[in-house]
């Protein structure tokens, strides 16, 4: 048995550092303050203090760590979209994955396992050599293959679906992967942690104080705060951040829900993801089947599961694996998902100086959590927006300039 | 499963139901400027309330209206345009 761990049993205390400072009250004042300890607020945290230097900085959770969209996603990695914004943001946003275990010295589980988007309908195929080409142009792995490949990769599907939908082919992400999404929290957390930045669990944000069409100082369950600098990156949460400084935006918020299944013997290497059947599907490394679907049909605030999304999902999955007949459901959840007209975020300054705006998110936001740490870090510190987001500023609705990201969710919405 | 109320028909299965979103007034077209009409088109009040929502019962044609707490999933009233005041 390794020393180590022996002394996690002689040792009264607990012998090793914890992952986290913990802290008692938040101070009077700080540089910048993010609300929000999600992988975007804490990853904009870690990049502030590691590369520009910004370390007097607070970050505030109304609940926990990760506890938001963070740890409720679908894990999935890839940057195939359809717009060059897209892919080019989305691409840096897989490179900066791929160190990122070695950045934190914490293990991501990060696992490349290539992404397939089926495609039923000739419309859809059409689509999918658009979206190949896109990203070939750009050094993107993007191929588009045909029903035969998509049988060999996945030997436990039945490509004709049961004769109602046959897939035709498929857009094959060779790059696509999946990731351990609470270790990407901590793991940003504790690098902002370790270079001074201060984590604020269970702490609310009440109000924000406006002097001179400028940030003041936000208030708090747990006292005033002083600052210059807000980023809000509160997902479903930031219409009503937004109310609190008179910001109208286009966000509107649907629940998004997904299940996992019991663990069965692994089968399915890659991912695979259907438009038309509304269904994408992987296999955890524990053997768990990661299952997601659309947006909820209606608007509504609550993380509530139902009976609905459970049945329509299963159906449509046992269109593509019949075998998974016998699998039990063992979890259901949701994330309340704020989305956007044309598909793409929104980042950036806001008509208020001093209030910086990490939104839009919807259900594709796991995917860029560093890009969007790196970006926004940036726009926060030097107080110009970042060139990989000048396409998602909040005035482009005002402008008409939408940037019309159809690749963003690999389920249509 | 949930039902709701179509003033018609009464209680249904939530699925026989289409969303179409918070009733919002309509500027005049010939007189709104344009940030007035791209606040129309965009914008929402996407803070959770209680709101005014179109609803369709999709098996008979029925639009109406249900006033729904969006913070509880839970449907107030329902009633026909011009009917709920």
């Amino acid at each position: 048995m390794p020393f180590r761990l022996l002394r996690f049993a002689l040792s009264p205390g607990y012998p090793e550092p914890r992952m986290f400072t913990a802290h008692d009250a938040p101070r009077p004042a700080y540089d910048v303050v993010i609300i929000g300890a999600g992988g975007h607020g804490l990853a904009a945290a870690y990049y502030l203090a590691r590369d520009h230097g910004i370390t007097d900085v607070a970050v505030l959770e109304k609940g926990y760590i990760g506890g938001g969209n963070t740890g409720r996603n679908t894990t999935i990695v890839r940057s195939n979209y359809l717009t060059p914004e897209g892919v080019a943001f989305y691409d840096e946003s897989v490179r900066l994955w791929q160190d990122l275990a070695e950045d934190f010295d914490l293990n991501l589980f990060y696992s490349t396992r290539g992404h397939y988007t089926l495609a039923h309908t000739d419309s859809a195929m059409r689509t999918m050599r658009w979206r190949a080409e896109v990203n070939k142009h750009l050094g993107v792995k993007s191929e588009v293959v045909d029903a035969g490949d998509v049988q060999r990769a996945m030997p436990m599907m039945d490509v004709s679906c049961g004769g109602h939908a046959p897939v035709l082919g498929a857009l094959f992400h060779e790059p696509g992967a999946i990731v351990r999404h609470d270790a990407v929290a901590w793991g940003y957390g504790r690098g902002a942690d370790r270079r001074g930045v201060e984590i604020h669990q269970r702490t609310e944000v009440t109000g924000i104080e406006v002097e001179g069409g400028r940030v003041r100082a936000v208030q708090t369950n747990r006292g005033r705060i002083e600052t210059r600098k807000v980023l809000c990156a509160v997902a479903g949460s930031t219409p009503r951040l937004l109310d609190m400084v008179g910001i109208r935006s286009p966000l509107y918020v649907h629940p998004l829900q997904a299940m996992v299944s019991e663990p069965v013997k692994p089968f399915l290497d890659p991912i695979v993801v259907s438009g038309s059947l509304h269904v994408y599907i992987s296999q955890s490394a524990r053997g768990e089947l990661v299952m997601g679907s659309s947006l909820d049909p209606y608007e509504l605030h609550s993380t509530r599961s139902t009976f609905d999304f459970a049945e329509g999902l299963a159906a449509h999955m046992l269109d593509l694996f019949p075998c998974l007949s016998h699998v039990n459901v063992n979890r259901q959840w949701a994330g309340i998902a704020d989305m956007t007209a044309d598909f793409a975020p929104i980042m950036g300054r806001t008509p208020l100086d001093g209030f910086y705006l990490d939104a839009g998110w919807g259900t594709w936001g796991f995917k860029a959590t560093p890009v969007c740490g790196k970006t926004m870090a940036y726009t926060v510190a030097n107080d110009a927006i970042h060139p990989l987001i000048e396409g998602f500023g909040l005035d482009r609705f005002a402008d008409y300039r939408l940037t019309g990201e159809k690749g963003a969710a690999s389920v249509g919405h | 499963m949930k039902l709701l109320h179509c003033p018609v028909n009464g209680p249904r299965p939530v699925s026989e139901f289409v969303y179409w979103g918070e009733i919002r007034p309509m500027p005049d077209p010939a007189r709104a400027s344009d940030a007035e009409w791209a606040d129309y088109v965009f914008n929402r009040d996407a803070a959770a309330g209680v709101k005014r929502e179109w609803w369709c019962h999709v098996p008979s044609g029925v639009w109406f209206v249900a006033e729904r707490d969006t913070a509880r999933d839970a449907v107030l009233r329902t009633y026909l345009w011009g009917e709920g005041a």
